[in-house]
């Protein structure tokens, strides 16, 4: 584990399994706290009722056993009958009721999107975590918090459902393809927690676990400027495009006239001949290297071919941009 | 194997002709449309398929009992408990009590001579059949291995080809359940004795015919779910898809629609069983049967409300969860009842301990656990930190297998000497009744703990602080295994060697 300096060993709060047996995980947020508080009362509760029926069960089976020499008469009205039953009933009713709502009190609590929260995306794919922070930081599997913060994570799966649940903190929830799914939490805890996947994603599932490491705020600050944020492919296309002058006329609302990009990729162009072509990597390549070859329909051949000026790395870079002209983040793989 | 059962002795007062020796041949059996015979031809078929399942099982726990994946590999795993999962909830549970001794004693217990309508009966034998057939097909095509449930988009995605043919087994075999349920409401509804009126009827019967509603309106969703997991699979349309539009959320609201019924279609017929035995080993009848009656009704009917308590942290709204948390505490209430009902039935009985009766005390208690750790993951706020973990497979074994499977069991032992005319040997009987009661906790208990420790279920390999309790819990399931074999052998040994059965072994007055 790589720490910086002056922060707290790690395995203060640490849940890794140093020991050979554990029964509850560290409780690690302040609604790790109330769920196990509410968790424990229930388990007073059931496991008295539980002893109880245990016990009445048990002393009828004796007294009443087939050998025993005991007044076995029994009669009950209709009418009593019925009053013994919503007797026993309307008590279990009005517990169930008041169970429904201490759950219902925590569950909307942990659920109600927070304020101004640390928003971290969170991409799940057979079989890991992508985390990325909000200065552009990335790591994988292993997910750096900063204490007493308020932190959300923004998850979207690329494949199939995956779910982000961290024990120490009594919470989890699934994460789906196509769409976004949220989870917040405070930890108030150092340490070293477990990341669980908990929704069965396939062979590596159980492979799919990580590691949440509550970091003091001073250190999550050098920690984060200490992480190299490298340019995406994306991005590095990006600054391309505009060096290579591509911007200059491509772009929605510049004076030349030449087709938009974004939004292009993937989809079918018609072309000047009649046919049609569909905007893949092949076709933009061919376009920059090849520009008179595929005409687009309503336009005409004036761009400059980039043969020679421009290397193939640097073309797969302006691709992944142009790619990403279309795509919005969240399909980002 | 009852084929082979000759009675050597014929008492006096007992039939010389009776259903299992006016024919001995094949075709006597595959052709038959006597309703108890059909009941023996499903009870083979479960047999096998319970034993199937139970191996995938054992080689699942014997993989957990070390942290590391060295036993089978991951797909391997991701197969066992599959195949595990579908073949007990499809091909054994559901069909368990109802197409067996409800398939036998329905037709008896409202006084008609057989079904409404046997040759459907057979069919459904056959639909069964052919379903289990493609289920077994599956497995020699590579075996599922999206787990019982099917999610989206992994199961059609990214699963194996086999994983489509389960699919389809399982969709036929819902006709059989179809089947079988509409037999039984037509049977019960118009082939009652005269004088046989509802509220006259046993509460295996009412049972019987709860389950068939349930089953009747539940299962058609399953099939048309599965269905569309097919056909989006095979022509890659959109429905449950993302990639191209579906919504993967969908399918879960649709499987839980008939997979929560389901589980009450396992346990209402075994909460029926369990009325019988208690009434007839304490020599009393039930304590307020017509609130029996009701609270099973009811729980047929709240049962299609509370889908949605599996899906708190699947994405559903707050809003939505919070109702079907409340539902699901609705429909807890009538099968509190029913615990009530039964404790004060034994209250001024005259109780006896056959093996029967230990299967139906022990029914109480396991349910009674299984019951109550329910409440906990109905709770919106505790299901957040359990939901998915080794807690929910306690809480579902305790009701599937420690409700279901033990009130079959108990069935299985008392009827015995009704359907076989032979006694099974008392003393193995209870001796085994209790090496599965034990084996049962050994086995589930740890996992209650497991699932608070934090423990994901399905997963292959798992940190070390577990290693524990999983040990504890693969040493139960030896004992368990050891449980079922037994009865397997001294009810096969019965049915040559048991003792003739006298023509009320129990003493039943009911």
């Amino acid at each position: 584990m790589m720490l910086p300096a002056g922060q707290t060993p790690a395995y203060l709060g640490d849940d890794l399994g140093r020991t050979i047996v554990q029964f509850l995980p560290p409780a690690a947020t302040p609604m790790a706290h109330s769920v196990d508080t509410l968790f424990f009362w229930m388990v007073g509760i059931c496991g008295l009722v539980a002893m109880t029926l245990t016990v009445v069960i048990g002393f009828l089976m004796i007294r009443y056993r087939r050998g025993k020499k005991i007044n076995r008469d029994f009669h009950v009205s209709k009418k009593r009958e019925l009053w013994i039953e919503f007797g026993w009933s309307l008590p279990v009713f009005l517990a169930f009721l008041a169970f429904f709502y201490a759950g219902a009190n925590l569950y909307v609590k942990a659920f109600s999107r927070p304020a101004d929260p640390i928003r971290i995306d969170v991409t799940g794919k057979q079989w890991m975590w992508k985390f990325e922070h909000p200065n552009g930081a990335r790591e994988i599997d292993t997910l750096h918090i900063p204490i007493d913060r308020i932190v959300e994570l923004d998850m979207t799966s690329v494949d199939v459902i995956h779910d982000v649940d961290i024990p120490a903190f009594r919470i989890k929830h699934d994460v789906l393809p196509g769409t976004h799914m949220f989870l917040w939490f405070r930890a108030t805890r150092l340490g070293t927690y477990h990341l669980y996947c908990n929704q069965f994603c396939g062979l590596g599932h159980s492979k799919m676990r990580g590691e949440v490491i509550v970091m003091k705020q001073t250190a999550y600050a050098d920690w984060l400027n200490d992480q190299q944020v490298p340019d995406s492919p994306a991005e590095k296309g990006a600054a391309l495009f505009r060096a290579h002058g591509c911007s200059g006329c491509h772009m929605g609302n510049s004076a030349i006239h030449a087709p938009d990009l974004a939004g292009i990729y993937g989809k079918p162009v018609p072309l000047a001949n009649g046919t049609m072509k569909i905007a893949d990597a092949a076709y933009i390549r061919d376009s920059i290297l090849f520009p008179s070859k595929d005409i687009a329909a309503g336009y005409r051949n004036d761009m400059p071919s980039f043969r020679g000026k421009i290397g193939e790395g640097e073309i797969q870079e302006i691709i992944s941009y142009i790619k990403k002209l279309h795509r919005d983040y969240r399909n980002e793989p | 194997m009852s084929a082979a059962v000759t009675l050597p002795d014929v008492p006096p007062g007992y039939p010389e002709e009776h259903y299992l020796n006016n024919g001995f041949s094949l075709k006597s059996w595959l052709t038959t449309t006597d309703h108890k015979r059909i009941a023996w031809l499903f009870f083979i078929a479960l047999t096998f398929m319970f034993f199937i399942a139970g191996a995938a099982a054992t080689v699942m726990r014997a993989e957990l009992l070390t942290p590391a994946g060295d036993l089978v590999s991951d797909g391997t795993y991701s197969r066992l408990f599959s195949v595990h999962g579908i073949i007990m909830v499809w091909f054994f549970l559901i069909p368990s009590i109802p197409n067996t001794f409800g398939n036998f004693l329905l037709p008896m217990m409202i006084g008609a001579k057989d079904m409404a309508f046997p040759r459907i009966n057979l069919l459904s034998w056959y639909v069964y059949m052919i379903g289990a057939l493609a289920l077994i097909a599956s497995l020699f095509a590579g075996a599922p291995d999206a787990g019982w449930t099917f999610y989206t988009p992994l199961s059609t995605q990214y699963a194996s080809d086999a994983t489509i043919i389960a699919a389809v087994g399982v969709f036929i075999v819902g006709f059989s359940t179809i089947m079988t349920a509409l037999n039984f409401i037509v049977t019960t509804h118009r082939l009652r004795a005269p004088g046989m009126t509802w509220f006259r009827l046993p509460l295996f019967v009412w049972s019987m015919y709860g389950v068939a509603i349930l089953m009747l309106l539940a299962t058609p969703v399953l099939a048309i779910t599965l269905l569309m997991v097919t056909v989006s699979s095979w022509l890659h349309i959109a429905i449950f898809n993302p990639a191209i539009g579906g919504d993967p959320l969908l399918f879960q609201h649709m499987f839980w629609f008939y997979s929560h019924p389901a589980v009450y279609i396992m346990l209402i017929p075994a909460m029926g069983v369990v009325s019988e035995l208690i009434t007839t080993f304490a020599r009393k009848q039930i304590f307020g049967y017509e609130v029996m009656v009701f609270s099973m009704l009811m729980i047929s009917i709240a049962s299609f409300f509370v889908w949605g308590h599996h899906m708190f942290v699947a994405g559903e709204s707050t809003f939505s969860a919070l109702v079907f948390s409340l539902m699901t505490f609705v429909v807890s209430v009538p099968s509190a009842i029913k615990i009530f009902n039964w404790t004060t039935t034994l209250y001024k009985g005259k109780i006896s301990f056959d093996a029967p009766m230990l299967y139906g005390v022990s029914f109480i208690g396991l349910f009674l656990v299984g019951g109550l750790t329910g409440l906990v993951i109905a709770m919106t706020g505790l299901d957040m930190d359990l939901h998915g973990t080794y807690f929910i497979v306690a809480h579902f074994h305790y009701i599937m297998v420690g409700g279901a499977v033990t009130a079959y069991m108990g069935a299985l032992h008392y009827w015995w000497p009704k359907i076989t005319g032979r006694m099974y040997p008392e003393m193995w009987a209870r001796f085994a009744a209790i090496t599965i009661f034990i084996g049962f906790n050994a086995t589930f208990g740890p996992q209650f703990l497991l699932g608070v420790a934090g423990m994901p279920r399905r997963y292959h390999t798992y940190p070390d602080q577990f290693q524990v309790l999983n040990m504890a819990s693969s040493a139960g399931a030896i004992v368990l295994a050891v449980g079922y074999i037994l009865p397997l052998c001294y009810l096969v040994w019965s049915l040559r060697y048991g003792r003739i059965a006298p023509p009320n072994p129990w003493g039943a007055t009911g």
